[in-house]
């Protein structure tokens, strides 16, 4: 069983939702990020979503645009995303790490180079925003016979037919975006993504984690009730952003607020 | 290659190139288009409507012009231009627009989007969607608005908004990058209107059937004014629609060559250009698979070019298969030569082309001497240099 998935099952038996914070690699400087890893594993983070900087993010707002940016001064790159993964790999075996990103990165690295790269670097999941199962069938065949989870999104104008699309191209988990928009947007609807998750639960049996629009402690604690994991990005990056001539003082504010979205969560 | 060319594919597929690689909320709205352009495509009252408007409100049939003062003076092929420049709006993308936003009304659509890196097609657009009473958002590079503001102005005249994207390089891209965060946001009132044959498809394949209005009016009054089919097509490739536009209906004709014209800037060996089907590789960007000006990372690379049209990292999917199998040739024309371009057509005919067009007139320059007095070019002149104007009056110290 993969990492994802024994996560997955652990926490359904003690009724517990994953909490998923997603940074982007690099991001204000490549020594930045191994630290946060490791603390936020301390905070109770179950999942970490390592976003690989792209010149052009085209499905994330501008909060996580920036970040990118900021990485991208300091040449971060796949290759090097990947040895961050690593590094953090040599001292927590156990928890799941998910590399998020754009495809133009892995064609660049060739799928073949790039699935086994993931594999040495111990990754568990790939989340490719922009390659969805029609055109991803030969990276995601690569992945799998690597024990790599290919995870898609679902969106809320997601048909039903894409949802069991979705089941069947997928492992790990499934992304649900909570709402049409971008990364950091601000309308999430609680009865929307209540109604929709029905629908895709009823099309699958895997878990679901939703993202997009989750900002806070209240916000988190809605989400978790509705799905089995929370996604949290742009409003922990932003913390980087606030903060950009102290570090330790960004690298705190991101704890805390993992802290108390953890604790409401879990009440 | 086969005798029949028949691409792309069902699911928009040129060879290894084009596809849909968007993220999941987009798939709904491309399906819904993609269903909506198939069934409108054969629908005779839309072609009907298409055709009126293209007559009427546009003002085609283009003339192809024979530039006979030029071709004597190059001493070589009789030189042809295709007029795109004297449609309404200025240059080819009304072509496009014009067809795109009779799709979007019919789709119950009430705001439009548009990119636009000269402007050209961001007030092709504004233009339709002031005359059908649509909302008109464009969002355009920062670099872009300051070097073109004249169109910008017109944007502005005609009630649309116009936003200057600040991301990245602030360049077409960027615009691009900007157009798509808005749709996922908008699907279910916008449409977009992408103004070349980039993007997921079915845009490459629609775009191209929209500009392919320009091959056919060309063969059909090349053959009236000549006898017989052209020996060479040349047209400047941003995005590449007004060259796809023109060379789509030749493709069969093998005995037509074609050259595509991309921006050298600087110069290909600088890598400060904009020509990645010279210079670049394969890779995916909004939406489709094809030549991309990217690093060995997969990041891209920042574009130069005088032309503000030209300043694009990638290239329509089809040209990226027209190049592979050898149909089109691809070639460069840096900014230096494509002034050249300008200042010949503007001396020897009295027409001054857009500075993208200006690529197609310098290519020309270097190809109709290598070619007999009785053999035949077409160029596409895809649109007039008055939005230029002030690009040009400051190279030459001039304060206007
Ligand atoms: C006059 C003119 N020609 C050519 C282009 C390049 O676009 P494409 O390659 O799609 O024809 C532009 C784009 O703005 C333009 O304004």
């Amino acid at each position: 069983m993969s990492r994802l998935a024994a996560k997955f099952e652990a926490l359904a038996k003690t009724g517990s939702k994953a909490l998923i914070p997603f940074i982007t690699a690099g991001d204000p400087r490549p020594d930045f990020t191994v630290p946060l890893m490791h603390a936020m594993v301390k905070a109770g983070v179950d999942i970490i979503e390592l976003g690989v900087p792209f010149s052009d993010p085209m499905a994330d707002g501008p909060v996580i645009q920036r970040a990118s940016e900021r990485a991208l001064t300091h040449k971060m790159s796949l290759k090097r995303t990947l040895e961050i993964a690593a590094e953090f790999r040599k001292t927590d075996q156990e928890t799941p790490l998910v590399v998020m990103g754009y495809l133009n990165p892995i064609e660049a690295m060739g799928y073949e180079d790039f699935a086994n790269a993931a594999q040495r670097a111990d990754i568990d999941g790939v989340l490719t925003v922009d390659l969805p199962p029609e055109e991803g069938i030969e990276c995601s065949t690569l992945l799998k016979a690597r024990g790599i989870d290919p995870i898609f999104l679902l969106a809320p104008n997601s048909s039903e037919e894409r949802v069991k699309k979705m089941d069947a191209a997928g492992s790990g988990y499934i992304y649900y975006v909570s709402l049409k928009g971008v990364t950091g947007a601000g309308h999430l609807n609680a009865v929307d993504v209540e109604n929709k998750l029905q629908q895709i639960r009823a099309n699958t049996k895997l878990p679901i984690a939703i993202g997009f629009g989750v900002k806070d402690a209240a916000s988190a604690k809605t989400i978790a009730n509705i799905g089995d994991g929370v996604v949290i990005g742009s409003a922990l990056i932003s913390k980087i952003e606030d903060n950009i001539d102290n570090l330790d003082q960004a690298s705190n504010e991101i704890i805390e607020l993992l802290i108390s979205i953890r604790q409401a969560m879990d009440n | 290659m086969t005798e029949k060319y028949n691409m792309p594919d069902e699911r928009g597929h040129f060879g290894p190139y084009g596809g849909v690689f968007v993220a999941e909320t987009l798939m709904p709205p491309i399906k819904e288009l993609n269903a909506a352009y198939q069934h409108y495509l054969s629908d005779p009252e839309f072609i009907r409507e298409l055709d009126a408007d293209l007559k009427y409100y546009v003002g085609r049939p283009s003339p192809l012009y024979h530039a006979e003062r030029w071709s004597r003076e190059l001493g070589g092929a009789q030189i042809y231009l295709k007029r795109e420049d004297l449609n309404h709006t200025g240059s080819h993308k009304i072509n496009n627009t014009v067809g795109q936003a009779l799709l979007a009304k019919r789709m119950g659509k009430t705001r439009i989007i548009a990119e636009t890196g000269a402007g050209q097609h961001g007030v092709a657009t504004a233009t339709i969607a002031a005359r059908l009473g649509l909302e008109c958002v464009v969002y355009m590079g920062a670099v872009d608005v300051a070097r073109q503001s004249l169109n910008v102005y017109r944007m502005k005249l005609l009630g649309a908004t116009v936003v200057a994207v600040e991301s990245g390089s602030k360049t077409l891209k960027d615009a691009l990058n900007e157009a798509l965060r808005d749709w996922v946001t908008n699907v279910d009132n916008t449409f977009y209107i992408i103004g070349t044959v980039a993007g997921p498809h079915p845009y490459p394949a629609m775009v191209r059937d929209f500009q392919s209005i320009i091959g056919r009016e060309a063969k059909e009054q090349c053959i009236e004014a000549t006898g017989r089919l052209p020996d060479a097509l040349v047209a400047c490739v941003g995005g590449g629609s007004n060259a796809i536009g023109l060379f789509y209906p030749f493709i069969e004709d093998k005995s037509v060559k074609m050259y595509g014209v991309e921006a050298a800037g600087d110069g290909v060996s600088t890598g400060r250009h904009s020509a990645p089907l010279c210079a670049g590789r394969p890779g995916v960007l909004h939406g489709n698979r094809t030549y991309l000006m990217c690093d060995d990372d997969g990041e891209i690379i920042e574009t130069h070019s005088i032309s503000a049209g030209l300043d694009y990292p990638g290239v329509g999917p089809e040209h990226a298969w027209l190049k592979d199998t050898g149909r089109a040739n691809y070639v460069n024309i840096t900014d230096t030569e494509a002034l050249e371009g300008f200042y010949a057509l503007t001396r020897m005919e009295g027409i001054i082309p857009a500075l993208e067009s200006s690529h197609a007139m310098a290519y020309t320059m270097k190809l109709a001497p290598t070619m007999n007095k009785d053999e035949t070019i077409i160029i596409n002149l895809s649109g007039r240099g008055d939005k230029d104007m002030q690009t040009m009056a400051k190279l030459e110290g001039i304060e206007l």
